[in-house]
């Protein structure tokens, strides 16, 4: 099967520092990889790179078959490629309801033409807050959440995309053993309906009850990727992680 | 409200207070009125890229001069009646709105706020430096004492006020209609946050160029009938600082989330101000501005509509 998102041998620089050194990888349709890597190895920049945010210096990005290479996040958005944030980035002045409603009007649209009725769009927003459990507080703003909740928000709004491809870049950092497990419930039902997803994170038992594939990113370049079991095994990794 | 019952009872409204003017049909009521409207129409235009996308625009001053001086220009190359004199001001201000949003919307707060603030000096030096104009001696402005209109003599100052008010009219029907459509909704987006609102499609950088090109346009048209309302235009007064400061305290005070701070925000310090000119002096103004400004901003943050609005929550929630 040909693969979904292709990124071939990109680079990333900051001044001086080399942020991605000459990255590859492949994501098939439907699969679920797991991203990881110590702190500062790249694993948000690559998603930067990707998602349009920053553009790479180097290489190319292929989506769904086509070179996503000089677009804008906003574009990139719009052929099917969906990310929630690290730290969530809720629109704080607008309910619940109405963060939904953005990438609905904007991207949805965009993609179909406009054939939401108000009516259509009210029962979307209220679908997608009652997959992620918050329809009770879809009259509220952000402010009044928790942070799981908060993260709930931030897959829901990237969801409502309708996404080929989520990534999902640490959200589950900072919850307690149960939420966690909420949010792995959430991805899991996301992925059986069809949608490829890379999950990027630190908590190593949610990241290998997870993935069906690991890939592992040390300072700008990726020294693994393979099954789970394997990659945890090989010894580039636990040195990276553990030290000589 | 739907767009055509909100229009409808705009126009009511206008009408009332056209009719009302016309029977008292005092000279002075037209001048402080039109002071007034047209800081009704800059304050709505400013809001809709300070308000709705955050963006702060201190060169307020130098689209509403822009406008004014396509007049002088108009009156000396090819004079035109006024009406057409505003679509002039708004087509050369929106350009100049468009070209400043492309070349400082990569910018973001103050640093976006000084490169208006640059924009005004660097337009008031081109201006200065014009002779065509008036350059720094500025320029007579000559009209009639009445105006025919059809059968109609009409009072140039009432004429004056009654197109001020229709152009404030549409300010607040355009402000009131992005607020409420996709639009309005993508503005919000890039004021809360810009790279949220591009993960979710929104084409941050059109939207900031649709705001800046609105904006400018309104406010190029509030300052086109200027130079025929005060007769004699030289830049300092084209160019003042009440314009910018103005602009921006009228929707800080009355809300900027939404159509109705602005109008209050003017109508308050608009009417507090010309009661200052004439009981205590001119230059008392900026004066007001300044207390009411810095009152709002401890007491009242999110404006006087910002206050209404959390007391009616809080009343709801008990």
């Amino acid at each position: 099967m040909t693969a979904l998102l292709h990124v071939d041998n990109i680079s990333k620089r900051f001044g001086g520092f080399v942020a991605l050194d000459g990255i590859s990888l492949e994501v098939r349709p439907g699969e679920r990889l797991g991203l990881i890597g110590p702190n500062g190895s790249g694993k948000s920049t690559l998603v930067n790179c990707i998602c349009g945010t920053l553009q790479n210096e180097s290489g190319s990005v292929q989506f769904d078959g086509k070179p996503l290479d000089g677009l804008a996040a906003h574009q990139r958005t719009h052929r099917g490629l969906a990310r929630s944030f690290q730290l969530p980035r809720p629109f704080h002045s607008m309910s619940l309801a109405d963060n939904l409603r953005i990438p609905l009007l904007y991207t949805v649209h965009a993609r179909m033409g406009p054939l939401r009725s108000a009516g259509d769009l009210d029962s979307r927003c209220a679908e997608l807050l009652q997959m992620v459990g918050l329809a009770k507080k879809a009259k509220q703003l952000p402010r009044d959440l928790t942070q799981v909740e908060m993260r709930k928000l931030e897959l829901a709004r990237a969801m409502a995309a309708e996404p080929k491809l989520l990534i999902a870049d640490e959200s589950m950092a900072g919850l307690s053993h149960s939420e966690i497990e909420d949010i792995l419930a959430l991805l899991k039902q996301l992925n059986e309906r069809g949608i490829t997803i890379i999950l990027i994170e630190h908590i190593m038992s949610a990241v290998m009850s997870f993935s069906q594939r690991l890939a592992v990113l040390v300072s700008g370049k990726k020294i693994a990727d393979g099954k789970p079991e394997d990659v945890v095994r090989n010894p580039e990794v636990v040195r990276a992680y553990l030290g000589q | 409200m739907s767009a055509t019952k909100f229009s409808l009872i705009l126009i009511v409204i206008g009408a009332a207070l056209l009719l009302i003017a016309h029977e008292i049909n005092v000279d002075y009521l037209f001048f402080a009125s039109y002071t007034i409207l047209q800081f009704v129409v800059l304050a709505t235009a400013w809001n809709i890229l300070g308000g709705y996308c955050g963006y702060v625009n201190f060169g307020s001053a130098a689209f509403f001069a822009l406008g004014a001086y396509s007049s002088v220009f108009m009156y000396k190359f090819f004079p035109v009646p006024i009406p057409v004199l505003m679509l002039i001001g708004a087509v050369v201000s929106g350009i100049v709105g468009f070209g400043m949003g492309y070349l400082t919307l990569r910018l973001r707060g103050s640093f976006f706020a000084i490169a208006t603030l640059a924009l005004a000096v660097v337009l008031q030096t081109l201006i200065v430096n014009w002779d065509y104009v008036g350059g720094s001696r500025g320029a007579y402005i000559i009209h009639d004492e009445n105006i025919e209109i059809g059968s109609f003599s009409v009072h140039y100052i009432e004429y004056l006020f009654a197109l001020m008010l229709a152009l404030a009219l549409v300010a607040l029907f355009t402000a009131r209609t992005i607020e409420r459509s996709q639009l309005g909704f993508g503005f919000a987006t890039i004021r809360d946050d810009e790279l949220a609102a591009e993960a979710s499609g929104v084409p941050t950088l059109r939207l900031k160029l649709i705001a800046t090109t609105l904006s400018g346009a309104f406010m190029g048209m509030a300052g086109a009938p200027f130079p025929y309302y005060i007769g004699y235009l030289q830049p300092s007064s084209a160019f003042a600082l009440d314009y910018a400061v103005n602009s921006i305290a009228m929707p800080m005070i009355g809300g900027t989330t939404s159509w109705i701070g602005p109008l209050v925000g003017a109508v308050l310090l608009g009417s507090a101000q010309q009661y200052a000119t004439v009981t205590i002096s001119s230059a008392v103004n900026l004066l007001i501005v300044g207390l009411m400004l810095v009152a709002f901003v401890i007491i009242a943050p999110n404006g006087l509509v910002g206050l209404v609005q959390e007391r009616l929550r809080a009343r709801r929630k008990t």
